[in-house]
Formats: structure tokens, C-alpha cells, sequence
């Protein structure tokens, strides 16, 4: 069974997800979807253990060897990037039964799960495949599945937003589409192994050029980096509590990932820095990324909304650790990877609770907060310090790896300009501090609001601790993304 | 030479940017959605385009005939060609969704309304702030 | 003679193209995007992509237009006119173009038999899949064994959609359970009604030829899905919604979506139960050609199975939502409805 690892990853949550037509009644399929999503952590645990005692693992579907079938393709990178997904994936699928019960009529709550598991399959799929075809397929599920979810927010705009975020996924996958299909013309391989030995050849071909170019592109479109990230804060506003929870901590991580897929191992780093401006690109896309939409965050009222620009901010971090591209570059951008997971799931699980409480996440809703619901308000707090970067915090060691990188590449303005960004990250945080412990809630409210339910709770702090707990024993996170981005870019050190 | 061996792409290529361009310009959702599909069935006719095989016949396999065109984009844009269909549902159902919410579905209404409701939100909270200091 | 073709098709492409572009009434662009559909179906004729053109025709002249109908018939043909984005949308347009032709140019010529494509993986397909597989359509081979991980992909896409759709649209409509969805055509209509009742049974049959004889021509679950759901379509619209609900209700079409994608799965599955991959069919039977036999006929027939459900289910839920517009006309503001 251990030789079928990489395909159990995908494999478990995909056929879970028709299973659960099958099942029917909520409360079992949400407890089926919870196993299953743990099942997905164990093999991802695994997996990495695997990978790093034997090194990169490749599993033939259908039995056909590598260019001619397609393959599952699990290195460091991946499996870090997996067990990232499944194990954020987990802890907020655990917290969804109570959010999802108060946002969803009856008839919506089986197909909400189902649509949750096809979504996780599709995002696993991405990360785990090693054929670049197969990649616009599992995004095209992923993508669909969110779509629907977010479309099953509450408010009329979810709607609205989840038809701008198709308009412009389809066009970005589309653009992959473009993308992979001049590779194909070019190499006659989809490979992604084959297609990293056979484009060297090509040298500096323009149709690979414009291969590059359209990847890189649709990527970002996914990946929401600024200016491509219009349709990101709507969507995370209005989609249902646990489903913004959900996109924060996989589908941006997938996107990214995505992205140093292409850049490092299919076009190779070489090709990608030297060809196009790529360095400059992101490091500069990525600073004004940073500060426009950390500007942009303290304006808003509706905090679900803030905080997705803040996200917006937070890929900006880690699209520079890409352009800045050298070894301790990389690993702060594979950490804030891993640490943003952490950061938003149990910021937006805080969110929820809050939602579940007052129906609302606007920042009145906060005024009072910290008598009336104390736990989830600390969770606030101690979450929105790890997104400032304040030590003992895991946003403290993934900004200081990023400080560190730009500084040994002499790059002091970026090096200023990240702690600067943190600054204006401590603005909006402190907006919420204020109103939730030196606001009083409105005269006369209601008496009744107490701390969120235990089944959220208990998951959002799991989060909230491991924002503190790997911001203190930083050895897993630090020596695994080490290793990662050893293996991605020792060579050329 | 370059225009004879080329020209197929190129004419494709303003295929995809007739698709494009009414994705992005038209303001009417329904016609947004019909860009979409003709951006995507453009980038289909490029694909099967690559696989053709100068004298190829149709890829299924028959008695003395040795050239064939490339069977592969033709499986991966028969995949393509269902996700694409499954997009346009999705986006159909949603533009119904938007309509009964909205009453419109051009893009400019739905906007201006959404404007409207904020102005009125604002405008209530107000209202009742001031209550609230009167009383 | 074929370059003549080729050229001819191009430019009525490009003209549709160009007129579904132009036009302000939605019910034209509606009908000329189905012609688009049908012209690139040819041209993939012309290229020797037999599947394909299959299927392009059945969805982009057949399933699309007819979603796209429908739709219109909710929201309203007329188009008000709103190009502030032209602009930018030009500027877009011309980079992206720009970019596209500036990649054409290392490109290898067109139909060009020593390109990279057709060198390097394809022709492992062509020499060896009679032995490896044993059907003469290449097309089926790739896809329901070489890269039949794409397809369980694209079935569960159909699957995502289906329910997706089911998600936006399930007790969306105002009456409920009262009131059929589509009125059966009306008794005078005999020609109608009878044509119907003679078409409808070939369809089904045929549906059934292009299920099992992908393997030698072109066809194969998707197409044969497609036709099975488009038999059930007519008779619905002839009859009524609530005549095809008596044989295939919604809980019905639901759990068969279902049950496609794992039919497809479960046979993934037991080639890892059988000591190979998943995926891997030369286990099932004695010999591996066989076993690639029997592996391709189940994960065919799951995916006939579920895009045939899908596309009922979709087409179940689209036509409700006409049914509401007939009753409860109040709550479409009926300017905007046009």
C-alpha cells in the first residue's frame, strides 16, 4: 500500500466526494468528509517521510511509463506543499458542521461537503502531478468546485463575485491552456520531467518565451498577485465563513506553488531569470502588491473583506522571496507559504465563529468583543500579531527569513520596504484591538452573545497555537523548507 | 513561405482575440459568457491544429495507411471541450442566480446597484446612531 | 482541394465570429455562437479529428446554445449598449494578439510531419497501441488507457458542474412541487408528437452504438452520453418535464452522476486491488489485451453514465426556472425582462 501513496493523496477525497451523494444526510457526510480529510493528512505525512529518507517518489498511472503516461511526480517540494493543504484542510473542515449548519438551508449542506471534497481532490491533484495537462485538469475542478461555493454565500453579492472570479479564472486557465499547448507544439512532451530536459534545447525560442509568459500570467490570475487580484477580496467577503477559511489557507498556497513549479523545475531557473525581466517583475509587482492593498485593508468595514486584502498584501511577500530568488529567498517564501496557512485559517475560523455569533464581520460587530466572546477575540489578536510579524509569532520567522535573503543580496530597499509593510499591517490590526477592548457594545444589545461554539473554537485555536507554538520551535518548518529550497535551487550556488 | 506555412495560426489567433475582447468589453453577462466559449474553442482549433499531419488520415488505425494526424490534442481538447462545457453551465446557472437577485444582467446595473445599497446602508447605520443619542 | 477547404472554413469563422461580436440581440449571437460550434466541428473534420468533431458538435451546436436559450428566455434577448472598457479591452487584446503571433513565428510550419509533436510521444500511440491495446481508434486508446487519469479528471469536471449547477439553482424556483415545468406540446401538434415518438427510440439506440463502438470508430461515453440525454431532452420537450421525471426523477439523475464517477474509480481501484496501478487494466482478465478490453468498455460506459445524468440534471434545473418565469412573472421587474 505504501508504494501507493501519491495517488491515495488525490484519490481519497475524489471518490469520497461522489460517495457522499450516496449518503445523503449532512451531519454523516460532514463526519465522512472529516475522515477523509485526515486520511489525506496521514498520507501526506507519509508521503514526506518518504521522500525525505528515498528521495523524489514517481508513480505511473495505468501502469504507462512517464512521457507517453501520466505520472504523479512527489519531491520535497510537493510533499511540504501537500502536507500544507491537507493538514489546514483538515483543521477547518473539522470546525465546519456548526458555521455550515447556521449559513446553508438543509437541502445545501451534503452538496456543500461534496462540492468542499472535489474542490480539496482538485488542489491535491495540482500539487501532486507531474504531467502539465493533467494540471489544467485538476484546476479546472478545483476551480469549479470553488465557484459554486463561494456562490453559496449568504449575501446576493456572493453571486456577483463568484461570477467575476469565473470570468477571470477562465481566462487564466485558459491562458495555461495556451501556455501548455505551445510547450506541447514546441518539445512534443507533457511531461513536466521531459519537458525540463527537452526546453534547454530550444534555447530562447519565442513561442517558449510566449509559453512562459502565458503560464506565468494565468498563474497569477489564480495565484491573485497584485494587479491580477481584483476578483479576490469580493470572493473571500461573501463566500460562506468556512469557505473563506478554506481558500486562504489552500488555494492561494496551490497557486504559489504552481508557480515555482513552472518557474523552477519545468523552465528552469536560468531560463526564467535570464529570459524575461522575471526578478525585477515580481520583487517590484510584489512590494506595491504589499503596500497598496495593506492601504487598501484599513479602509474596509466588512473584516472579512480586510483581511483578504491582506492577503492580497501577504502573496506580495512571497511572490518577492521568489524574485529575489536565492536560496534563503526561497525557503521565506516556501515558510510564509506554510505560515500564511496558518496565519488566515485561524484568523478567518475566528471570523466564523464570530459570524455564527452576530451574523455579521463588520467592525461593529467587534465593538465589546473581548468581554463578550474573550476566546475569540484573543484568537484575533494573537493571529493578527503573527500577520504583523512580531517576534514569537511564525510571521516573525518567515519576515525575518525574507529580511535576511534580501539583505545578503544587497538589497536594503526591500529589505526596508518588508518591515515597512508590516508597519501598515499593525494599522488594521489595531483597529480591531481597539474596538474589541476599548469599545463598548451597543447599549442595550444583545445580552445573549456568548463564545462561539467549541466545535470552532477548539479548531481555531489548534491554529492560533501552532502560529505560536511554530514561532518558537521553528526546527520543522525552517528545516524542512531548508531542504526544499536547497533542492530547488542549491545548483546554482 | 512564412505566410503559407503560418497563416492558419494567425487567423486563429484573431479568433481568440474576437473571444477575448468581448469577454472583457461587453457589459452584458450572457454575451461575456459567449466570448468565453469562443476564446476557448479558438484555443481548441490551435490544438488540432498542431496535430495535423500533412496527408495524415484520422487516427483510427485501418490496413495500409501509415500516416496519421497526432492523436494527442485531439484526446486532451476532447477533455477540454468538456471542461469547457462544464464552465458554461456553471456560469449559465450563476447568471440566472444573478438575474432573480438583481433583476439585470448587465454588468454596469448590478455595479450601480451594489453602490446604491452600500449609500443605503450607510445611511441607516447613521440614522440610528443618531437615535440612540437621543435617547 | 483541402487547402481551398481549410481556407474557407477559416474565413467563415472568422466572419461568425465577428457578427456574434457585433450584434446587440443576444437571440443572434445565441444562434451564430451554435454555428460557430458547427464550422470549428467541421473544420476539426477537415483536420482528420473525427472525436472531436463529434463532440464539438454535440456541445458547441447542441448542449451550449440550448443552455444558452434557455438562459436568454429568463434574463432577456436585448443587450443594452455598455463599452466603457472598449479601450482597455482593445489595448488588451492587441498585447495578448501581439504576444500570439511573436510566439508563431518559431513555430513549426503547418501539418509539418518532423515536428517536435509529431516525433517525440505520438508515435509510440500509433505503432504500438494496436499491440498494447488492441482497438484500431487510437483517440480511445489514449484516452481510456494511456491517459485515462485525464479522463476519471474530466468526469469528475462534469460531475463538479452538475452539482455546482444543483447547488445555484436546487428550490430556487418560487412553486415548488406544483405545476409542470415544460407544458407538453399541445394535442394538435400531432406531426410533432409523432415525429417524436419515432425519433426518440433510434436516438436511444444510437446513443447505445456510439457507447460500445468507440473503440473502432469515433465515439466513445461522452458523445454517447450526450445523445442518450438529448433523447430524453426531445421527449421532454414534446411531452413535458414531468412525462421524463416519471422515468428519471431527480434523485435518480443525482445518484447515477454519482455512480459514473465511481464506476470510473472503482475500476482504478481494482487494478491496485489486482497488485498493479491505479488505473492500470492489464490485470483485470488472463491476458493484458483483454484486460485493457474490459477496462476501457466499464470506464466508458461511467463515463456515458454521468455525463448522461448530468446533462439531464442540468437541463432538469434549467427548465424550472422557466416554469417559475410563467408562474410568478411579479418577480422579474418585466422592463428588464424584456
Amino acid at each position: 500500500m505504501l508504494s501507493h501513496l501519491p495517488i491515495l493523496q488525490v484519490i481519497l477525497p475524489l471518490v469520497a466526494a461522489p460517495s457522499c451523494m450516496l449518503i445523503r444526510r449532512s451531519s454523516l457526510v460532514w463526519f465522512f468528509s472529516l475522515l477523509v480529510s485526515a486520511g489525506a493528512l496521514v498520507v501526506s505525512v507519509l508521503l514526506l517521510q518518504q521522500v525525505i529518507d528515498s528521495g523524489p517518489i514517481s508513480y505511473r498511472l495505468g501502469g504507462w511509463e512517464a512521457p507517453w503516461g501520466i505520472e504523479y511526480r512527489i519531491d520535497l517540494l510537493n510533499a511540504w506543499v501537500l502536507l500544507v493543504v491537507t493538514g489546514l484542510g483538515t483543521a477547518v473542515i473539522a470546525a465546519a458542521r456548526q458555521s455550515v449548519q447556521r449559513e446553508m438551508d438543509d437541502l445545501r449542506q451534503t452538496l456543500f461537503y461534496t462540492l468542499y471534497l472535489l474542490c480539496f481532490a482538485g488542489l491535491l491533484g495540482i500539487v501532486a502531478t507531474g504531467d502539465v495537462f493533467n494540471v489544467f485538469v485538476f484546476l479546472e475542478i478545483s476551480s469549479l468546485a470553488t465557484y459554486a461555493l463561494i456562490a453559496l454565500g449568504r449575501d446576493r453579492r456572493s453571486l456577483w463575485a463568484a461570477f467575476q472570479y469565473l470570468i477571470m479564472g477562465t481566462i487564466g486557465a485558459t491562458f495555461i491552456l495556451i501556455g501548455i499547448g505551445f510547450l506541447y507544439m514546441m518539445t512534443g512532451t507533457l511531461n513536466m520531467a521531459d519537458l525540463a530536459l527537452r526546453l534547454p534545447e530550444l534555447g530562447s525560442s519565442s513561442t517558449v518565451l510566449a509559453a512562459f509568459a502565458f503560464i506565468v500570467v494565468g498563474v497569477c490570475l489564480k495565484l491573485a498577485l497584485f494587479p491580477l487580484h481584483m476578483w479576490l477580496p469580493n470572493a473571500y467577503a461573501f463566500a460562506p465563513s468556512i469557505v473563506t477559511a478554506f481558500l486562504a489557507a489552500t488555494a492561494t498556497k496551490v497557486a504559489l506553488y504552481l508557480l515555482v513549479r513552472f518557474i523552477v523545475t519545468v523552465f528552469g531557473i536560468d531560463f526564467s531569470l535570464t529570459s524575461l525581466p522575471l526578478q525585477s517583475l515580481f520583487i517590484g509587482l510584489g512590494l506595491v502588491g504589499v503596500f497598496v492593498a495593506s492601504v487598501v485593508a484599513i479602509y474596509q468595514v466588512d473584516i472579512k473583506r480586510m483581511l483578504a486584502y491582506s492577503s492580497v498584501a501577504q502573496i506580495g511577500y512571497m511572490v518577492v522571496g521568489i524574485g529575489i530568488s536565492s536560496v534563503v529567498a526561497m525557503q521565506a517564501t516556501l515558510l510564509h507559504l506554510f505560515n500564511h496557512a496558518l496565519m488566515k485559517g485561524g484568523l478567518f475560523l475566528a471570523l466564523a465563529g464570530l459570524v455564527y455569533r452576530l451574523g455579521s464581520s463588520r467592525i461593529d460587530a467587534f465593538n465589546g468583543l473581548g468581554r463578550t466572546m474573550p476566546w475569540t477575540m484573543a484568537a484575533i489578536v494573537i493571529g493578527g500579531i503573527s500577520l504583523i510579524g512580531m517576534p514569537l509569532t511564525v510571521g516573525f520567522v518567515s519576515k525575518w527569513y525574507l529580511i535576511t535573503a534580501a539583505i545578503e543580496s544587497d538589497m536594503w530597499l526591500v529589505a526596508l520596504l518588508v518591515v515597512l509593510g508590516s508597519l501598515i499591517a499593525a494599522i488594521y490590526v489595531w483597529r480591531l484591538v481597539e474596538a474589541g477592548y476599548f469599545r463598548q457594545a451597543p447599549a442595550g444589545g444583545d445580552v445573549t452573545v456568548g463564545e462561539a461554539p467549541l466545535s470552532l473554537l477548539v479548531p481555531t485555536w489548534i491554529l492560533i497555537g501552532a502560529n505560536i507554538y511554530f514561532g518558537i520551535d521553528t526546527r520543522l518548518p525552517v528545516e524542512v523548507t531548508g531542504a526544499v529550497a536547497q533542492y530547488l535551487l542549491g545548483g546554482i550556488q | 513561405m512564412l505566410i503559407t506555412s503560418l497563416y492558419n495560426y494567425w487567423i486563429v489567433i484573431a479568433l481568440m482575440m474576437i473571444g477575448l475582447y468581448m469577454v472583457v468589453a461587453q457589459g452584458n453577462l450572457i454575451k461575456k459568457i459567449i466570448g468565453l466559449n469562443i476564446f476557448q474553442t479558438s484555443v481548441f482549433i490551435f490544438y488540432i491544429s498542431v496535430g495535423k499531419v500533412d496527408g495524415g488520415a484520422a487516427p483510427i488505425l485501418i490496413e495500409g495507411e501509415n500516416v496519421y494526424s497526432n492523436p494527442l490534442p485531439h484526446v486532451l481538447i476532447l477533455t477540454a471541450i468538456v471542461v469547457g462545457i462544464a464552465t458554461t453551465s456553471l456560469a449559465l446557472a450563476l447568471v440566472i442566480r444573478i438575474m432573480r437577485a438583481y433583476g439585470s444582467v448587465e454588468e454596469r446595473e448590478i455595479q450601480a446597484e451594489e453602490e446604491k445599497r452600500e449609500i443605503q446602508a450607510e445611511q441607516e447605520k447613521r440614522e440610528m446612531q443618531a437615535e440612540e443619542v437621543q435617547c | 482541394m483541402d487547402l481551398v477547404l481549410d481556407i474557407v472554413l477559416l474565413s467563415l469563422l472568422l466572419t461568425t465570429a465577428v457578427a456574434i461580436a457585433w450584434t446587440r440581440d443576444l437571440f443572434s449571437a445565441a444562434m451564430l455562437a451554435g454555428i460557430y460550434g458547427l464550422l470549428s466541428a467541421s473544420f476539426f473534420m477537415t483536420m482528420g479529428a473525427v472525436d472531436v468533431a463529434f463532440t464539438e458538435a454535440a456541445v458547441g451546436a447542441g448542449i451550449s446554445p440550448l443552455l444558452i436559450l434557455a438562459t436568454l428566455a429568463l434574463c432577456g434577448r436585448k443587450q443594452r449598449s455598455d463599452r466603457k472598457r472598449a479601450l482597455l479591452a482593445l489595448g488588451l487584446v492587441a498585447t495578448v494578439g501581439a504576444l500570439l503571433v511573436a510566439a508563431t513565428l518559431d513555430m513549426p510550419a503547418f501539418g509539418d510531419p518532423t515536428a517536435p509533436a509529431q516525433t517525440h510521444v505520438a508515435p509510440r500511440y500509433i505503432q504500438d497501441s494496436m499491440a498494447e491495446i488492441g482497438i484500431p481508434n487510437i483517440v480511445t486508446s489514449v484516452l481510456a488507457s494511456y491517459r485515462a487519469y485525464d479522463t476519471l479528471g474530466e468526469v469528475v469536471v462534469i460531475f463538479t458542474a452538475g452539482l455546482g449547477v444543483l447547488s445555484l439553482l436546487l428550490g430556487m424556483r418560487g412553486a415548488r412541487e406544483t405545476g409542470t415545468a415544460l407544458q407538453a406540446i399541445p394535442r394538435q401538434h400531432l406531426v410533432l408528437r409523432m415525429a417524436a415518438k419515432v425519433l426518440i427510440p433510434p436516438i436511444l439506440v444510437y446513443a447505445l452504438y456510439v457507447q460500445f463502438h468507440g473503440e473502432y470508430g469515433p465515439g466513445g461515453g461522452f458523445q454517447a452520453g450526450v445523445i442518450f440525454a438529448v433523447g430524453f431532452i426531445l421527449y421532454a420537450l414534446v411531452f413535458g418535464l414531468d412525462a421524463v421525471r416519471r422515468v428519471a426523477g431527480n434523485g435518480l439523475v443525482q445518484f447515477l452522476a454519482a455512480l459514473g464517477v465511481l464506476i470510473y474509480g472503482s475500476v482504478g481501484l481494482l487494478g491496485m486491488a489486482t497488485g498493479k496501478n491505479f488505473l492500470d487494466y492489464s490485470a483485470l482478465a488472463g491476458d493484458p489485451v483483454s484486460g485493457q478490453h474490459i477496462g476501457i468498455i466499464v470506464i466508458e460506459l461511467g463515463v456515458g453514465i454521468t455525463v448522461a445524468a448530468v446533462m439531464m440534471l442540468v437541463f432538469y434545473l434549467f427548465s424550472e426556472q422557466l416554469q417559475d418565469r410563467n408562474d410568478a412573472p411579479e418577480q422579474l421587474s418585466p422592463g428588464r425582462a424584456g
